[in-house]
């Protein structure tokens, strides 16, 4: 923007702030990038650069039949949590965005009180919870939870797609005779359909990434594999985890471009 | 409450012919909302307010049944609990004071620089937010341990001879957390510096402040706000954090949330660890409750821009 080149402050005399600012993105991204190219490594030492290229450890990871069991538990329930929760936070955002009702701002709070409650403690209340109903274990206790997590991120997401879109428009769409659900459908949903795909997709990766209620409920045949990686760091420093987490960045690469892509295309 | 406002108009003109009808369509519609926010609603009190509400009710007996204040009363007199806290909150404002001197530097700089760059920039603070909390663990177990990247380059280097005890105590699950926190802190605190008035900092100039003093006494204090969101959300997440330290930590920084693990998985106490949790809500809603009143703000906001 113009209006901020125009202070009489010169780029030189930023340096120092340039300078330092730049060590603190290093810092941010560093880790990652040194992870991914440790996973490409030949030896089990930890070396850097590698001195010895390999993809042993992607070999490690696809061929072992417990991290294949544990990711392919983590984007079931990962996949189930996004269709849940879409749909639901879609239609409370709705609600909440027309706004008539009374105590919204209540409803606001219980909706998005899972951001703000230590998960510690949700882990534990799930726990405690599931196992007096017997749902500790199971995919369908899974998805429950991961959806109250996820819930909020797609409210949220909803609701400021919703903020920027003139509802006058459905009312239109009804008085010309079409109903309440397929005015929505016909013509508000077009419109923030974006809002609703970012939303579905931070609901995926809240569902994939979660840890720490998935270490009180999951377990057994539904281990995910956030917990299997948890188990296994707390153990020893295995090499395949490095794989593993590469797989997770580059999904999470994928995933934030899809919401910016669909992000813009508003 | 425009259908209410409509019959209020019908029922001045013709008396209440329509008045009843606008009436009954109005609830239609406020049931109709409530239906739709009913699911999620319904879930969230059945997964998250209820089993609180039943732990909280846990943690008022005692192990043998009798209503008693045993389990809050052990905060005060076991040295460990006292322990746990104490390094709970230590970690907790190291890690927010690292986040505002690594972040504030880079919240203002992004503020400054042209759009373009800025979200070309961004990207490096959104991307570690959104990958796993696990993945960057595991990065800085590898880069810190004994036999870690760091240790070896410097032992390489002939720096030292002795690895550095760097992962496994205190230090390691400061800078690991840094790590986690840090966007929870540029984000906002970004979003509320490029809200301020270029006009002012100019104006400030314009009549003889030298750029320093026109960020001193214009541009910072203009910042706070934003800065203290960031701070009470990274403060708050930190008092209640599971996984770096539990990972990094060594077994030997036991925080809030490790002691409420161990607790009730190891010990099965769930008074002891329901009144944990009872406590650690209580301090986080008082921390955010305090800041909203201060500032009238809410800092649930940061998630938005995720």
């Amino acid at each position: 923007m113009s209006s901020e080149t125009s202070l009489p402050i010169s780029h030189r005399q930023r340096l120092w702030l340039y300078g330092l600012g730049t060590l603190v993105l290093l810092f941010l991204i560093a880790p990652s990038v040194i992870i991914v190219i440790m996973s490409f490594s030949g030896s089990t030492l930890l070396q850097f650069p590698p001195q010895q290229w390999s993809l042993r450890w992607y070999e490690s990871y696809f061929g072992s039949v417990e991290w294949r069991d544990a990711t392919i538990v983590s984007v079931k329930v990962a996949v189930m949590t996004m269709i849940v929760a879409t749909p639901l936070g879609t239609a409370a955002a709705y609600a909440i965005n027309i706004g008539t009702l009374r105590m919204t701002g209540a409803i606001n709070a219980l909706l998005t009180a899972s951001l703000i409650i230590p998960v510690i403690l949700i882990g534990i209340g799930t726990f405690f919870l599931y196992a007096r109903i017997g749902l500790t274990n199971t995919l369908t206790g899974l998805v429950i939870a991961h959806t109250v997590q996820a819930l909020p991120l797609v409210v949220l997401t909803v609701l400021s797609g919703l903020r920027s879109y003139d509802m006058n428009q459905e009312k239109v769409a009804r008085s010309l005779g079409a109903n309440r659900f397929s005015a929505f459908r016909q013509v508000t949903m077009p419109q923030i359909r974006f809002s609703i795909v970012s939303g579905a997709l931070f609901a995926f990766i809240t569902s994939f990434d979660e840890v720490v209620v998935s270490l009180f409920i999951s377990g057994g045949e539904t281990t995910t594999l956030t917990r299997r990686m948890f188990n296994a760091l707390r153990d020893q420093i295995d090499p395949t985890i490095a794989a593993i987490s590469t797989c997770l960045i580059v999904l999470s690469i994928v995933l934030l471009s899809a919401a910016q892509i669909f992000g813009r295309g508003r | 409450m425009q259908s209410a406002r409509l019959g209020d108009f019908g029922a001045g003109q013709d008396g209440t012919l329509n008045a009843t009808a606008l009436r009954a369509d109005a609830r239609r519609e406020s049931f109709g909302l409530l239906a739709l926010l009913s699911p999620g609603l319904l879930l969230v009190f059945t997964v998250i307010i209820i089993p609180i509400g039943w732990l909280f009710w846990l943690s008022l007996f005692d192990e043998g049944g009798a209503f008693s204040a045993a389990n809050y009363a052990r905060f005060f007199e076991q040295a460990s609990y006292i322990r746990t806290f104490i390094t709970t909150f230590k970690v907790a404002f190291f890690v927010t004071g690292a986040c505002v001197l690594l972040g504030y530097p880079l919240a203002y700089m992004l503020s400054q620089l042209p759009r373009r760059v800025a979200s070309i920039c961004l990207i490096f603070v959104i991307l570690p937010f959104w990958t796993s909390v696990l993945v960057r663990t595991y990065a800085w177990l590898v880069i810190l341990q004994r036999k870690g990247l760091i240790n070896s380059w410097l032992i390489d280097l002939g720096v030292i001879s002795q690895p550095l005890s760097l992962a496994n105590n205190f230090a390691g699950v400061v800078i690991g957390m840094t790590h986690i926190m840090l966007p929870f802190l540029v984000l906002p605190l970004y979003a509320s510096m490029k809200t301020i008035d270029t006009d002012c900092l100019r104006a400030g100039m314009n009549l003889g402040a030298s750029p320093a003093a026109t960020f001193r006494q214009i541009f910072f204090p203009l910042s706070l706000p934003g800065l203290a969101s960031g701070v009470v959300i990274v403060f708050v997440l930190c008092l209640g954090f599971f996984v770096t330290p539990a990972l990094m930590g060594g077994g030997k920084v036991i925080m809030w949330a490790m002691r409420m693990e161990q607790t009730t998985s190891l010990y099965s106490n769930w008074g002891a660890g329901a009144a944990l949790g009872v406590v650690l809500l209580a301090v986080t809603l008082a921390l955010l409750g305090l800041f909203q009143w201060l500032l009238g703000a809410r800092a649930t906001g940061v998630w938005s821009s995720r």
